[in-house]
């Protein structure tokens, strides 16, 4: 009987609901991969700007200026590391080759927020975040089921 | 689940029992608490490399949320050295009773006997936690002033009167220890309403009356139990037991239900939602604002967090209840309803504070090295470690697993709010009662997952 119940094709169909949203690539036609160049300025405690957006495939520069003491830029996912001194430039180079939101984050010890000092590079559209939307409006519909049961 | 009394093992009782591990446990953490006051005041002024720093914020704060809490419930309160002190005062022992202590042991006054003094404590800590968690010399302040405060507690009421009533930590604790897959309980409350002595209440020369001023033979939720044991040592009738149960038994009960931990659920959802934004955000300003006391843009951070926990988050969650009521053609009394369907935020809250401690703790894991070969920031290098440089851990899939833990975290609120809602009625009024409570849900989850993952 237990085994029958947790069978029940509303289960099957929020099964196979929630394995769609996971695998079911973007539809989003991705764009050809150009050179993208961009001047992040560090001060404590911020980046400015404080989000990028790329295409995925785009080589992509990144001229990192501190305009008050020594910063740096880790960029999450990628495990790429700059720093740069006061008034100088230093330049990151890569291929932005994985998809979604990734955090940047100070790597030199700069004053007390420092842990949180943290910017954003946007690859192509976050497919993380809505396919984990979508998981929970399922959520939302296996909790109704549930009450059903 | 039906729970499995672990105590039936002669080894986990006598362990259990024993004063000895505990003790050496809590000794070890007061001489560490000790120390992080000390480093907060006499070590570097560098937040990351100083163990004050370190060690509570991230490294007990990672065990606390992301291990203890969901697991062991109040397991840390049991081993908390900052009541010890004021209880060796109160009980005039060390370990077992053997004399008078020095206290008033006045009863804690009827008014205050919630946890609303808890709530506004932690709604303090919220407003000025960019300096708390940055700056150690504030750092050492507010662990000396917790001690302070809880030995001045102690010598004036009865039992731990700090942890049940005051502790903005244990607080959240409480709340969500009701998730945990462990309690103590009777095994049979027949044998306590017969058993006229009640020392688990009154203390026996076994062991202390329960310091967190609860009768055990009516206990029946995690929150206000401090896993203490003293329980499992007074009773004579060998009615205690320490359980393993199924995650969130305490939710599936309809009673007890109480308005302050209802809005303690709103602090905490609140705080995880704040705390995203201004500490793991990108927004500079944000932070600047959150960190400058006293400063007109500090203000304006300071009523933003108090206008989302105390009036925005309760209020939309009121009508969410009410839309939910009026459809369903409840009976029940709205501020019932408001009060039992808060339980549904008890698992979403924990699971956004998981979610916002991955993405934390894992970011600054590696800040431990360099602490402890050099916790004062003194040039030493006690283990080698002292020049470990600093290296994210695992950030290319925390925020997958920030998603799944989200994700489960409203799969079980959303279920939590049907069962709440299926206890006043029959199954089609269930969907339309709690349908808006789970959008709420929703919400805030979505609201999570773009400030964390998106």
């Amino acid at each position: 009987m237990m085994a029958r119940s947790r069978l029940s094709p509303r289960w099957i169909v929020i099964g196979l609901l929630a394995v769609a949203i996971i695998v079911v690539p973007n539809p989003i036609a991705l764009a050809a991969p150009a050179e993208q160049h961009f001047r992040i300025e560090a001060s404590s405690f911020q980046y400015t700007p404080e989000a990028i957006q790329v295409h995925p495939g785009d080589h992509v520069t990144i001229d990192l200026v501190s305009t008050d003491v020594v910063h740096g830029l880790y960029l999450d996912g990628y495990d790429l590391n700059v720093t740069a001194d006061p008034g100088q430039t230093a330049t990151l180079s890569f291929v932005a080759d994985r998809a979604g939101s990734f955090r940047f984050r100070c790597s030199v010890t700069c004053g007390a927020l420092h842990p949180f000092m943290i910017g954003k590079l946007n690859v192509g559209s976050n497919d993380l975040l809505w396919r984990a939307i979508g998981l929970g409006m399922l959520a939302m519909v296996a909790g109704l089921w549930a009450v059903r049961r | 689940m039906t729970p499995i009394e672990l105590t039936r093992n002669r080894l986990v009782k006598a362990t259990l029992r024993a004063r000895w591990p505990q003790f050496v446990i809590r000794a070890i953490a007061l001489a560490g608490f000790l120390f992080a006051i000390l480093s907060g005041f006499i070590g570097t002024p560098v937040g990351n490399h100083n163990f004050s720093i370190v060690f509570v914020w991230i490294v007990w704060w990672a065990l606390l949320m992301l291990i203890v809490v969901p697991f062991l419930g109040r397991g840390w309160c049991a081993i908390c050295p900052i009541p010890m002190p004021g209880e060796w005062l109160q009980n005039g022992a060390l370990l077992k009773p053997c004399g008078k202590g020095f206290s008033l042991n006045r009863k804690w006054p009827k008014r205050f006997r919630n946890i609303w003094m808890q709530n506004i404590a932690f709604t303090l800590l919220a407003l000025f936690s960019a300096v708390v968690l940055t700056q150690p010399s504030v750092t050492g302040v507010v662990l000396l002033l917790f001690l302070v405060i809880a030995l001045v507690t102690s010598l004036i009421f009865e039992r731990r009167a700090f942890c049940r009533y005051l502790c903005p930590v244990g607080g959240f604790i409480g709340l969500y220890s009701q998730v945990a897959p462990v309690e103590v309980r009777v095994k049979d409350p027949a044998v306590c309403a017969v058993h006229t002595e009640k020392s688990c209440y009154t203390g026996s020369k076994d062991g202390y009356g329960c310091p967190w001023l609860v009768y055990p033979g009516t206990l029946t939720k995690n929150i206000n139990c401090g896993l203490c044991m003293e329980c499992l040592r007074t009773c004579t009738q060998d009615n205690v037991a320490f359980n393993l149960r199924s995650f969130g038994a305490d939710l599936k009960q309809s009673n007890g239900r109480k308005l302050d931990e209802a809005f303690k659920a709103f602090i905490m959802l609140g705080a995880a939602l704040i705390y995203s934004a201004v500490m793991l955000g990108p927004w500079g300003a944000l932070k600047s604002a959150a960190y400058s006391i006293g400063t007109p843009q500090w203000l304006v951070y300071a009523l933003t967090l108090l206008g989302l926990i105390y009036v925005v988050l309760p209020g939309t969650f009121l009508i969410a209840v009410a839309l939910g009521r009026a459809v369903s053609q409840s009976k029940e009394t709205l501020k019932k309803s408001f009060i039992a369907f808060a339980y549904a935020l008890v698992p979403l809250g924990l699971m956004a504070w998981i979610a916002f401690s991955l993405s934390f703790v894992f970011a600054s894991l590696s800040y431990l090295w360099p602490a402890l070969s050099d916790p004062l920031g003194a040039g030493w290098n006690l283990f080698g470690t002292a020049h470990v440089a600093w290296q994210p851990y695992l950030m290319s899939i925390v925020p997958f697993l920030q998603a799944g833990v989200l994700i489960g975290g409203l799969l079980w609120a959303c279920v939590t709010a049907r069962r709440i809602a299926a206890e006043k009625h029959q199954e089609r009024n269930v969907i339309l009662h709690a349908l808006p409570v789970m959008g709420f849900c929703f919400v805030i989850t979505a609201g999570l997952m773009g400030l964390l993952i998106g």
